[in-house]
């Protein structure tokens, strides 16, 4: 078999060695062209966000690299001293943070719960929740609306962190219940001699061991509130919005006001792209886990 | 706690928790668990199913919430122009956008296996799933921008049209009407009324542009000399005035360049361009033509492709999403990749398969089962598109890119004032992933059995 084998490598390696030679070229070509295409958008955004606006408005990007002078942080100082901008940018920490650690604690809490509670109808609650993963949020925009406007925190904050929350759950009480469940028995049962409640067991025991996947999901929600445009454009008002809904009220004269958008998108893309580069190999899992939202 | 009680009634179709792998570690009391799980059923219950119930009850009713009307909203959706059009291209961005997204994933998965830097390729094209909505479609709006002095899309579009159609150099040119025998001859040409005799150059002056908008660095000016059908073609117009229209006076600029056609009962017999200083030599047959200035020295520069007008805007937003979510595909695909049998592959090629036949018949084959997964979460997700039509279409086309999503929020509460229509567009949204909802849910009870 060996030598069978061999014999037949020869001589296919000969025949086509220069073939594969050349087709590896291409490929590579092929590659190299498509991540440009891949590359050059953004790159455009970046350039354009460094250039002065009246140079944006007479001329294409990649005019700076003939002209590299052009090149300018004028846009950002103004952006930064824009009270309405920095204001949404805070708006937006303060809708992810709490709404991220909100989704995580509430989430493992219930996970918990379904991965070692024993209660009547576990699984049939279990059931809904999984039911619940592909709800579109589209569909709590007007009733949602409605009931916040008669509670009284529709415009607030708080009503866009809610939101977030309650379409948040259903994949972390999902993922973390799962996760939860794959804890070595012994682990919680060796705890549990040592006299711990089911409080202390889950903060010392549980927490701790399901870092990882706590982890995939707290990235994972967390650029999926930082990022989203839809529910914040409904729930939040002048006060409260989110850069992304501010950022979107400029794209009405784009031709204008690219000096605003283009450093606004990338100040909004800072944060997802330091977490995409930074935590890799958690971001692609929350993605991949998630991404039925 | 009687609904807990009323749904365990049923419990017989799940395995019995006895025999379950998770039982509490010791017997948890009650109010331990309806502690650690309150909260997120009270939020779940307020934020996720109240909506839907109420959605589905406001769908019936009209747009203010007072009158009854029973499924007319539904009705209205797939009778109205606007949400008949936002059905339809939801329609197609469900049957296209997961399609190209899963192919592209596919074949870079594959293609990355093979070269060296497949890792970093993987990181650049997966990076974009990372950015909002709102920032990928302002950097495709700038791809996408009309001028192609300044979108990148039109730039490439322009250089490559410009390559293949040699563009003309003087659109705004024309004859000056009273001093010149040109006169206009159909389809933006201009043909003269005489005829041309050797020995006699002609005289063919235009008008029409600034000399110093002129290309380059023009030549003045000169009469043609010599024998033989000859003549100039120059700007007849002298900064600061003075000079003798139709005659060439001193300073004045020549065009150079500018296709002269020698034309016999309206057969072109011969051509010619204009040099540097705006002469032109027709060969000895064009004695006794007419001259004709056709229309590509006069046509319009080319502008590029209108990316966002009524007929492209959805394909063109449809492109920026395959951007977004290909690498999302790829790396699942990827993942699935690793899992495959390699030695199903060598097989193969032991047994003089070629690559095309390997991929078609085995790889594609074996990730079946990977694609549809991605196909599905892809279709899932289009079918809610909303924010990179928001933004990357621009006011005028808006009614062309619509989706139901976009119109959805235009319904109720972009100015539509219309909240049962709103609400019907919802429960459509909804029903439409019950099936998916429906294999999930059978997914998991099949593992409870295992």
């Amino acid at each position: 078999m060996t030598t069978l084998d061999t014999t037949v490598r020869a001589k296919r390696s000969l025949a086509s060695r220069v073939a594969s030679r050349a087709s590896g070229g291409v490929l590579q070509i092929f590659l190299i062209l498509v991540a440009l295409f891949w590359l050059v958008p953004t790159l455009g955004l970046l350039v354009s966000s460094f250039r002065d606006p009246t140079d944006i408005a007479t001329s294409g990007w990649w005019k700076v690299f003939t002209a590299p002078g052009q090149l300018t942080a004028k846009s950002y100082q103004s952006l930064l001293e824009n009270d309405a901008i920095t204001q949404s940018l805070l708006n937006t920490v303060w809708i992810t943070v709490p709404a991220t650690l909100l989704v995580v604690l509430i989430g493992a809490m219930a996970g918990y719960a379904f991965a070692w509670m024993d209660f009547k109808g576990r699984d049939w609650w279990f059931l809904v929740v999984v039911a619940l993963l592909v709800v579109p949020v589209q569909i709590a925009l007007i009733p949602l609306a409605d009931l916040f406007g008669k509670i009284g925190i529709f415009g607030d904050i708080i009503g866009v962190v809610l939101f977030h929350v309650g379409f948040g759950l259903p994949f972390a009480i999902f993922l973390l219940r799962n996760f939860f469940a794959e804890i070595p028995r012994e682990l919680l049962e060796a705890a549990r001699l040592d006299g711990a409640g089911e409080t202390r067991l889950f903060f010392t025991v549980v927490l701790p061991l399901g870092a990882p996947a706590i982890a995939s999901l707290g990235i994972f929600q967390f650029l999926w509130v930082w990022n989203d445009m839809l529910v914040a454009l409904v729930f939040s008002d002048s006060e409260s919005q989110p850069l992304t809904v501010a950022l979107q009220q400029q794209v009405r004269q784009f031709g204008n006001n690219i000096d605003v958008l283009a450093p606004g998108a990338f100040i909004s893309m800072v944060i997802p792209l330091v977490v995409f580069f930074a935590f890799q190999r958690q971001f692609v899992s929350g993605v991949m886990a998630g991404a039925v939202k | 706690m009687t609904s807990v009680a009323n749904t365990t009634g049923g419990a017989g179709a799940l395995p019995t928790p006895s025999v379950s792998p998770r039982k509490s570690v010791t017997g948890t009391r009650l109010w331990v668990a309806v502690l650690f799980l309150l909260p997120a059923l009270v939020l779940l219950g307020a934020l996720v199913v109240y909506p839907i119930g109420y959605s589905i009850w406001r769908s019936l009713y009209d747009a203010d919430g007072s009158g009854f009307v029973g499924l007319d909203n539904y009705g209205d959706i797939f009778s109205n122009d606007a949400t008949l059009t936002a059905v339809r291209n939801t329609a197609i961005w469900v049957a296209v956008a997961p399609a190209i997204v899963t192919a592209l994933g596919l074949i870079f998965a594959v293609l990355t296996e093979r070269v060296r830097w497949g890792t970093a390729f993987k990181l650049l094209i997966f990076m974009p799933m990372a950015i909002s909505m709102l920032a990928a479609g302002i950097i495709f709006r700038l791809v996408y921008e009309q001028d192609p002095d300044l979108g990148a899309a039109n730039a490439v579009a322009k250089s490559v049209h410009d390559t293949f159609v040699s563009s003309s150099v003087y659109p705004d040119a024309r004859p000056n009407a009273t001093a010149s025998d040109l006169k206009p001859s159909g389809g933006g040409s201009f043909t003269t009324t005489g005829t041309v005799h050797a020995g006699t150059p002609a005289l063919l002056p235009l008008v029409g542009i600034a000399p110093n908008r002129l290309p380059g660095s023009p030549e003045n000016a000169k009469a043609a000399t010599g024998s033989g059908v000859t003549g100039t073609v120059w700007l007849d117009f002298k900064l600061g005035g003075g000079g003798t229209k139709g005659q060439i006076d001193a300073g004045e600029k020549a065009l150079k360049g500018v296709k002269v056609e020698a034309v016999k009962d309206g057969r072109t017999v011969a051509s010619a361009k204009t040099g540097a200083d705006g002469t032109f030599k027709l060969p000895d047959e064009a004695d006794g033509a007419q001259l004709r200035l056709p229309a590509s020295n006069f046509s319009a520069p080319y502008n590029g492709i209108d990316w966002l007008g009524p007929t492209l805007v959805t394909p063109a937003i449809i492109g920026s999403y395959v951007w977004m979510w290909a690498g999302f595909a790829m790396v699942l695909i990827a993942a699935g990749l690793a899992g495959v049998d390699r030695n199903l592959l060598e097989a193969a090629r032991v047994d003089g398969a070629n690559e095309w036949q390997v991929f078609r018949r085995v790889t594609v084959p074996l990730l079946a089962p990977v694609l549809a997964v991605v196909l599905i979460t892809l279709m899932i997700n289009v079918m809610k598109i909303f924010d990179l039509v928001y933004i990357i279409a621009p006011q005028p086309s808006q009614p062309d890119a619509n989706v139901l999503a976009l119109q959805l929020f235009l319904s109720s509460f972009g100015g539509g004032g219309n909240e049962g229509v709103g609400s019907a567009i919802g429960v459509i949204l909804l029903l439409l992933v019950l099936p998916v909802m429906w294999v999930n849910i059978r997914r998991l009870r099949r593992e409870r059995q295992r």
